[in-house]
């Protein structure tokens, strides 16, 4: 039961608890609280999952015009207003695409490869939180979670590559796997750091531990070197430029996803794109003080000379952190979009190399200093 | 009702996100077209007949690769539960997290020096 834990939190802290609301109206309504706590279940889920696809969405529209611009043209612009309504179009046609299965392929094992790619990067959204209470469920092993989940996620790469018995999807799928593990470990070893600092793998914990004074107390400044291996990590997780070798176009046709047709493209496509979205959000909320504005909520209030108990200061706290949230992870899908056309594609042995020989004792040296700095001035690693 | 708090939620979102794929799967199985004829099933191979299967012995690199990554992944396993209790733990768990890693950066440095971190 989170009932318990999450009542007492919301009387001591500010920020508005929908869970809480939701089951108290229904209490009142006569509804035994254990009812309560089920109708309540699903509701954060589908609000989540509806807000991922709308993110994905827009990112490729995003995508598809600021790349347009890059090269002096004017990408999508019939399908709605500027063309915002290009992706759900493509999305549409691929579900009434023909599935192509190659005859040498393994069935069983060409259909689980996208499935077993999406449903990890679709269950990470449940720690990624938009304010106080405004995430799925606060698990106690939080940022733990996506660490573990997203290394399920080569498993299906290296899976639908070798099933398709296709030479240049078994070379995708491989250089997937190798390029997933290799910048796993800096990554988990960069938010090694940030747990140090907020003593908990909890999302919440983490982005409330940077909001004492604001845009100053953000991570990004005592974890510089963790912020750029994380973000340079996070890319290549995702499988994004300079890091696309996987499906590098030039030389490997389209990687894994070669011999895919209609839904199952839609799903790898859909897949990458929700990754670096959740990616964008998590850089944000580790690093950039996740749903907090840069000048405290509370400041302004107490200087406007109200209560942060207040309903509509809360309503107002509660849509500016979601705000915060949204715009800090789309600067970052914009960065990652500028660096797709800005940076060249590095090879396999220079992708190695920079994982192994650089960012991880890189990695390990920054969680180093940053235990030693905890050591030496413990209120400003936090305590 | 559930013994972990907060990971009812998981549970119902393992199911939601695991209905998102198969779903969609189902839906373009219902709507779209189906035919076998003409070559569309051969494997593609830049427009030529596939030469043999891709099932084949590949890269021995590939597997030193995942060998180290197993060791430095269990050690980020292992330095986790020390980074949440850091605060409490204080000096003596720094000086032992200092040693644990200094033997697995000698590890790094074995593995650099015979050559297994390197593609060609």
């Amino acid at each position: 039961m989170t009932s318990p834990g999450t009542v007492q939190q919301a009387v001591i802290s500010p920020g508005i608890n929908l869970e809480l609301s939701f089951n108290q109206a229904l209490q009142g309504l006569g509804v035994p609280p254990d009812l309560a706590h089920i109708l309540w279940l699903p509701l954060p889920m589908l609000l989540v999952l509806v807000a991922a696809v709308i993110g994905v969405l827009v990112t490729v529209w995003l995508e598809r015009k600021v790349s347009a611009a890059a090269q002096q043209r004017i990408g999508p612009e019939y399908a709605g207003a500027l063309g915002v309504l290009q992706p759900m179009a493509d999305g549409l046609k691929l579900l009434v695409k023909e599935d192509v299965i190659p005859a040498r392929a393994d069935e069983l094992l060409f259909t689980l490869g996208p499935v077993l790619v999406l449903i990890p990067v679709i269950l990470s959204w449940l720690i990624v939180p938009f304010g106080q209470h405004l995430l799925i469920s606060n698990v106690g092993i939080g940022i733990f979670l996506w660490i573990a989940l997203s290394s399920i996620q080569p498993i299906g790469l290296l899976m639908s590559g070798y099933a398709s018995n296709n030479k240049y999807s078994l070379l995708g799928g491989l250089r997937a796997a190798a390029q997933s593990i290799s910048y796993e470990i800096p990554l988990a070893l960069s938010v090694l750091a940030i747990v140090m600092m907020s003593n908990s793998l909890s999302t919440i914990d983490i982005v409330e531990q940077q909001n004492s004074a604001g845009l100053l107390s953000w991570n990004i400044w005592r974890q510089p070197v963790g912020f750029l291996i994380f973000w340079i990590c996070a890319l290549a997780e995702c499988e994004r430029l300079p890091f696309d070798l996987p499906e590098a176009e030039e030389e490997l046709v389209a990687g894994y996803q070669t011999e895919y047709a209609g839904m199952k493209f839609a799903l790898f496509y859909l897949g990458s794109y929700i990754n670096l979205v959740l990616s964008a959000l998590l850089v944000s909320v580790l690093y950039l003080g996740g749903w907090g504005f840069p000048i405290p909520v509370e400041w302004i209030a107490n200087l406007l000379g109200q209560s942060t108990q207040e309903p509509l200061v809360q309503v107002i706290t509660g849509s500016v952190g979601i705000v915060m949230t949204i715009l800090k992870a789309y600067l970052l899908v914009f960065l990652a979009i500028l660096l797709r056309w800005t940076t060249p594609r590095v090879r396999i042995d220079q992708l190695l190399d920079l994982g192994w020989k650089f960012l991880l004792p890189i990695s390990l040296v920054n969680l180093l200093v940053t235990a030693s700095l905890k050591l030496a001035f413990p209120i400003a690693f936090g305590g | 009702m559930f013994s972990l708090p907060g990971y009812e939620y998981f549970l119902g979102f393992l199911l939601i996100a695991s209905a998102v794929p198969v779903l969609a799967l189902i839906t373009n199985k219902l709507l779209a077209p189906r035919s076998r004829e003409g070559e569309r099933e051969l494997t593609y191979e830049s427009g030529m007949e596939p030469i043999g299967g891709a099932w084949i012995q590949f890269n021995i690199r590939y597997y030193m690769f995942a060998l180290v990554f197993v060791i430095f992944d269990v050690e980020t396993v292992f330095l986790y539960p020390w980074a949440v209790a850091f605060h409490k733990l204080g000096l003596l768990a720094f000086i032992e997290a200092l040693i644990f890693i200094a033997i697995l950066v000698v590890a790094l440095a074995y593995a650099w020096r015979k050559g297994a971190l390197e593609w060609s």
